[in-house]
């Protein structure tokens, strides 16, 4: 089996809020809008609920790019949560960044439920940006390469 | 120094408080180390110099569980700690008799070893008495002598004032030490680019052996259950497999304190590897202070943390990503 001639793949894990971004990729699916199936989405009750460490855990496992999706600011189904997401995900990245983790593999997109287009070409664009970075070397746990 | 011990023994003796909390001598005059004391005889062993940099105001958390006060001293920087465990419910202002104490500057004796002052026996001029100029140090290769800022600890480098936040009453003078921009070391690393960054911090980082004394002294790190700890004993979590558990553990410990740590600079203070863990907290604090307004924590006891609050026009994430 050799790997060295198959172009790179990336593993992107995007978390979705099961209100507006999960129904966003479910519209994307149903109006067979085309994204790459190298985006793992994981459903989470509100974007809120995405701890810094799942972003950090999910790099440990092997992922390239994480991508948080929300319904947008002022549509959060709880009222607030996305407002208190998005200060936390602002910082965690800022910190990514100051201990030298390239800029780009995280991101943060808000998605509502009728924007099956925007969660297509979102996507598109992200696994283009993970491809073009490469694989994620720096945040890597070695023991969860195969 | 002999000031305290005096009023401690009246608080005491007079039954406003059960117990003492200080510093006592540890086995070199270099190392005093946080104790109890519980008797006007016990509060012999006293000490207060300029290598009491050990901020008292964790203590109070078990303290406040005790019956009767506490008689604790805290120095200016402390009395931030202390505000801020108390607007978390960590503490009770009730339970505690704060005497602010007076602070010029404490000392590292690893900033006086790393000068090559090998073989200390003893230091003097550290002393809240002495001038603070010169410390003169007995090593066993006879006498030298080191200025007392070249030993000083790096947070008192960018000391926060002398004004204590929260007190009953104040004692012995302060000095302000700082000389330095409290956000120059994090503009430095900053200025790097990633390549540099990553190394800058592979290298620090790799040296941390996961002792967990940093996360034990910080005041803000009060959980009972941490997520470090392991889920099936009852122990904390094992040394650092990999490379990236090491930077997973220092970038969660300091996002678990960002908005209350007060920059205390314990971390730093207490690593055994010499790790600048406070640069991880000064930049959640830099970030804080340029995306959500200027904040110190422990300045109050009422206001809400900046994570646990937001504005409807919060920058987005990607501003990160675009300042390049």
């Amino acid at each position: 089996m050799s790997i060295e001639n198959e172009t790179f793949r990336p593993k992107i894990v995007a978390f979705c809020c099961n209100w507006c971004s999960y129904a966003g990729a479910d519209l994307a699916g149903s109006s067979r809008l085309v994204y790459p199936a190298d985006v793992k989405i994981i459903r989470v009750p509100c974007s809120c609920r995405v701890n810094p460490m799942f972003i950090l855990r999910a790099f440990e496992k092997g992922a390239d790019g994480v991508i948080m999706c929300g319904c947008h600011p002022g549509d959060c189904h709880y009222s607030t949560g996305n407002y208190y997401a998005r200060r936390r995900m602002t910082l965690l990245f800022s910190m990514l960044d100051f201990i030298g983790v390239e800029n780009g593999r995280t991101r943060v997109e808000w998605v509502s439920a009728a924007e099956g287009v925007k969660f297509s070409t979102t996507m598109n664009e992200f696994v283009e940006k993970i491809t073009s970075l490469g694989p994620n070397v720096r945040l890597e746990d070695l023991r969860c390469r195969n | 120094m002999q000031e305290l011990v005096n009023r401690a023994k009246e608080l005491l003796a007079d039954g406003t408080v059960s117990r003492v909390l200080g510093w006592k001598a540890g086995d070199m005059s270099y190392n005093p180390e946080p104790a109890y004391f519980n008797s006007a005889e016990e509060l012999e062993n006293f000490v207060y110099d300029g290598f009491c940099g050990a901020n008292l105001s964790k203590y109070m958390i078990e303290a406040s569980k005790l019956e009767g006060k506490t008689l604790v001293f805290l120095k200016p920087c402390d009395t931030y700690s202390f505000n801020q465990l108390i607007k978390e419910h960590r503490v009770d202002r009730e339970k505690a008799y704060i005497i602010g104490v007076g602070c010029k500057g404490k000392l590292s004796v690893e900033n006086i070893k790393a000068q090559g002052i090998k073989g200390i026996e003893s230091i003097e001029g550290a002393g809240m008495n002495d001038g603070c100029d010169t410390l003169t140090i007995k090593t066993l290769y006879g006498d030298k002598t080191c200025s007392y800022n070249d030993a000083m600890l790096e947070r008192c480098h960018v000391c926060k004032g002398k004004e204590h936040q929260i007190s009953d009453e104040v004692m012995l003078e302060s000095r302000d030490t700082k000389d330095a921009e409290r956000f120059a070391q994090v503009e430095a690393i900053e200025a790097m680019t990633p390549e540099e960054k990553f190394a800058f911090f592979q290298k620090e980082l790799s040296k941390c052996i996961r002792c967990n004394a940093c996360r034990n002294v910080c005041p803000a790190c009060s959980c009972r259950k941490c997520v470090f700890d392991s889920t099936k004993y009852d122990t904390a979590q094992k040394a650092n497999v990999t490379s990236f558990e090491e930077k997973m553990f220092h970038i969660i410990r300091a996002f678990h304190v960002a908005g209350r740590c007060t920059d205390c600079g314990e971390c730093s203070r207490v690593c055994p590897q010499g790790i600048p863990l406070h640069l991880f907290n000064r930049k959640f604090i830099k970030d804080i202070d340029t995306f959500y307004g200027e904040f110190q924590a422990g300045e109050d006891t009422e206001s809400r943390g900046p994570l646990t609050n937001f504005t409807f026009d919060d920058v987005e994430p990607s501003i990160v990503g675009e300042r390049g």
